[in-house]
């Protein structure tokens, strides 16, 4: 919890890049939405969703993109570039559980000050569907918590490639971009034709970004949602059991070579 | 004398460009990697597009060969701009940080030095991704060749880089004021390349007014593809902004210029 | 003769923005150079010296067209360096000791090479000068190492190399010995002397190292808040500000310190005792005599004090001349 709030502390400091980050959010939001909405307004309903549906998925999606990292975030392998990441491992606490919490607390900013202002003004200028049942929106936020940890769990192995790859920005960005697509940043999962929906959907990526907002426009209920937070909670053991096996792989390559 | 300014200008973007190019080429596992990642972006951004019309026969009136030949116009001046002077945007650490001085040192023109040294090889993926989709779209779409239809494909394309160009340009010239908001460049330069990839008339009025009088895009692919397609616009547009993008482009130049040189006179007036 | 570098009461201020309270920003005027007089001649090697933030940089960047002055005027070769800039850059060269100007990842030969073509040297002239520069350098073996992987004493040698290949008649050269052993601080000085010898360049240095200026520099520009604070020949800065002096005597035995008119014992070690007086109060000899006759001794020094220790004098009381 402290390794939380100092994370969420230092990324306050970045108020301009901050607020830039929100224009861009909320800009692409528009453009989206109204590419989506375009398509609406022939097809009608798609996969269930109507148009103001998609309007606030698309700006529900750009709060989530900060907030997960969908950039391409290179801290850890930065500092193992630079071999800073030496006094990490010495601490007296675990190494991934303290990334993962220093995760939280910068997901924790991203979500206040990234996600919620583009929403917002989202929301002011269009026609946005806000849940009014509290059971939606609690059910919302277990599923964003879920998704920001998978996320982690994403990243954290990719992120370790450069313990063995000079430059490990490639397999980063190439994560990343898996993530835009697959979480559904760039088209709503519904949107793709439904083989490649049905396989999407049980990916990873998918519990990161399109099941949460799709759970606050109430799409998944009762056994629904649980199997939603089933798909979530078993990628994340199998993500961070994998991102695991993959430190202590680093860790006995650092002793035999004398760190 | 602007002629032999020109050339020199050239020769000097030449040289330090295959300098930086040759820098890169010494990580290569990153080099393709990253060059892997941006053309598999691009492709994701047209993916995206075709994706939308798995579930619906046309956006706005526009088929997807209609649209796909915007995005292709789009995306190749978009990305022959982020590639020649897209690394402009490296001009806010080097403010930050005064490594701008270091560039003022030498006998070559602020912007080309800038611009070279950065030089990013791996933007060359865009232009190609859009390159072919602009070939594709435009061998399938049925367009009317008339002379002027074939001769106005080349002009907009010029046009459209330039604008792209100044329009990187004028963002980039923020850093020079302020250096904590040049992030905001992205939504004008990235933003405007997604958004100029889709008929104008789908996007709110807001926006509309934006793209057309704060910052021209719609010369960019929209307009002149209004006429090269034949199609109409539910937009009340004088038709003879159709062929307009060179003009936009050369006012861009100009404000770009202006914009450029108030932001060089800033910098050597306050210092780092 | 018009100067290779005048500059006319050149000033140069900056606004600061300093945060005063939450949201209100105070703008505050900060004088960085304060009308300074210069006139540097052909072929002159000139130390140009002070304490951090005293307006070195500011006063280099300004006559070298990176910033506009705020007031006053300023002519490097007879040119106006922001409006001629880069007709001035490609006749001078430069020297940021903490910043690069050589391609990090390239072999040290492709920055050369890289410069040969920016600057538009005439190749035979730039085999000529390279030729010569590896000679005198000792540039050999390291023309083929990329350059991150370069000592700091082989990179020096190349930045040099760089700001000079391309013949310029003047070169600025910020702190370019600073961490550099006392081999390569002695192969750089050797180098400069001598570019200022056989091609008459003139030399403007900036330095925290007074060896460099006591070993290169006739003439030795300090300034501080902006302002010269003094300017003229080593030995004269030397004779105007160094007044105390030392005399180092070595006793026959051990003793309390000497009781000598017109001195102060600074420190006693042992038999030997150090006796500070002013050279315009009185002289070494009258010094050494009055010890004589108080005591037998067995050796005697007279030490002045280095210009280090003059400057940092300077400094500390204000730069007030």
């Amino acid at each position: 919890m402290a390794i939380a709030r100092r994370a969420f502390r230092r990324f306050s400091a970045y108020r301009g890049a901050t607020f830039a980050g929100v224009v861009t959010n909320t800009m692409f939001g528009f453009v989206y939405a109204a590419v989506f909405v375009a398509a609406h307004a022939v097809a009608g309903d798609i996969g269930g969703f109507d148009a103001v549906d998609t309007a606030t998925y698309v700006f529900g999606a750009q709060a989530f993109l900060a907030m997960t990292g969908a950039h391409g975030d290179r801290e850890i392998a930065e500092r193992i570039r630079t071999g800073e990441i030496a006094s990490d491992l010495y601490r007296p606490v675990d190494f991934q559980l303290w990334w993962l919490s220093h995760d939280m607390g910068k997901a924790a900013y991203q979500a206040i000050f990234r996600g919620i202002p583009p929403f917002v003004v989202g929301a002011i200028v269009l026609d946005l569907r806000i849940p009014t049942s509290p059971g939606t929106w609690l059910a919302f936020l277990l599923a964003a918590g879920l998704g920001v940890v998978l996320a982690f769990g994403v990243r954290f192995p990719a992120n370790l490639a450069a313990f063995w790859m000079l430059d490990a920005r490639g397999v980063v960005a190439l994560t990343a971009l898996a993530q835009v697509f697959l979480a559904g940043h760039i088209v709503p999962l519904y949107f793709m034709p439904d083989g490649l929906e049905r396989v999407v959907r049980l990916l990873p990526f998918a519990g990161i970004t399109a099941l949460p907002v799709e759970t606050l426009l109430g799409a998944h209920r009762g056994l629904d949602l649980a199997g939603v937070y089933a798909l979530q909670l078993g990628w994340i053991v199998v993500l961070l059991a994998a991102g695991r096996s993959l430190l202590t792989a680093a860790q006995h390559k650092l002793v035999v070579h004398g760190g | 004398m602007v002629g032999e300014r020109i050339r020199a200008g050239l020769a000097d973007y030449r040289t330090l460009a295959a300098a930086k190019l040759r820098s890169d080429w010494q990580y290569r596992a990153g080099f393709v990697a990253m060059f892997a990642s941006t053309v598999l972006v691009t492709a994701m951004d047209f993916a995206g597009i075709a994706v939308v019309f798995t579930k619906t026969p046309e956006l706005g009136g526009w088929t997807f060969r209609d649209v796909a030949f915007l995005y292709g116009v789009a995306g190749v001046s978009f990305g022959l701009a982020d590639f020649l002077v897209g690394s402009v945007e490296q001009i806010s650490p080097r403010v930050r940080t005064g490594v701008f001085d270091m560039l003022l040192i030498r006998p070559v023109n602020a912007l080309v030095n800038l611009t070279a040294s950065e030089f990013t090889f791996r933007r060359v993926g865009k232009v190609a991704q859009a390159l072919v989709v602009l070939v594709v779209a435009t061998a399938v779409a049925d367009i009317e060749w008339t002379l002027g239809r074939i001769l106005m494909l080349p002009l907009t394309i010029v046009s459209g880089t330039v604008i792209a160009c100044a329009t990187w340009v004028i963002t980039a010239s923020i850093a020079f004021f302020t250096v904590e908001t040049q992030e905001i460049a992205n939504t004008f330069t990235y933003g405007g390349d997604l958004a100029t990839s889709y008929p104008l008339h789908i996007f709110e009025s807001w926006l509309r007014v934006l793209v057309t009088y704060i910052v021209p895009l719609v010369f960019v692919s929209y307009l002149p593809a209004l006429y090269i397609l034949d199609l109409e616009t539910p937009l009340a547009l004088p038709s003879w902004l159709r062929f307009a993008s060179p003009l936009a482009a050369v006012a861009m130049v100009v404000v770009a210029r202006a914009v450029w040189r108030a932001g060089l006179r800033h910098y050597r007036s306050t210092g780092s | 003769m018009a100067g290779v570098v005048e500059t006319r009461d050149l000033t140069k201020t900056f606004t600061v923005r300093a945060k005063a309270g939450r949201v209100r920003r105070e703008r505050r005027e900060v004088v960085a150079v304060a009308g300074i007089d210069l006139r540097i001649s052909s072929g002159e090697m000139v130390g140009y010296i002070g304490p951090n933030g005293a307006g070195k940089s500011t006063t280099i960047k300004m006559m070298t067209g990176v910033l506009t002055p705020s007031a006053g005027t300023v002519r490097v070769l007879g040119l106006d360096p922001i409006t001629s800039r880069v007709e001035l850059v490609r006749r001078i060269g430069v020297v940021f000791g903490q910043r690069t100007q050589l391609w990090w990842d390239l072999p040290l030969r492709d920055s050369f090479d890289l410069l040969r073509a920016v600057y538009r040297i005439d190749p035979q002239r730039y085999h000529a000068n390279l030729a010569a520069f590896v000679d005198l350098l000792d540039l050999g073996p390291m023309l083929d190492t990329p350059v991150r992987q370069l000592s700091l004493g082989q990179r020096m040698r190349g930045e040099l190399t760089a700001a000079l290949l391309h013949d310029p008649a003047l070169v600025f050269l910020d702190e370019p010995t600073i961490g550099l052993d006392v081999v390569s601080k002695h192969a750089v000085r050797r180098f400069l002397a001598e570019m200022n010898r056989d091609h008459g360049t003139t030399v403007v240095l900036t330095t925290h190292d007074l060896a460099d200026i006591e070993q290169l520099c006739e003439r030795m520009v300090i300034i501080d808040h902006g302002r010269i604070v003094h300017d003229g020949p080593l030995e004269e800065f030397r004779i105007r500000h160094g007044t105390q002096r030392t005399v180092v005597v070595d006793l026959e035995v051990e003793g309390p310190p000497l009781q000598v008119p017109n001195t102060t014992v600074v420190r006693v070690d042992g038999a030997r005792q150090w006796l500070s007086f002013d050279r315009t109060v009185t002289t070494a000899a009258a010094v050494v005599a009055a010890v004589v006759a108080l005591r037998p001794i067995r050796d005697v020094a007279i030490e002045e004090p280095a210009v280090e220790e003059l400057v940092r004098e300077l400094y500390e009381r204000g730069g007030g001349a």
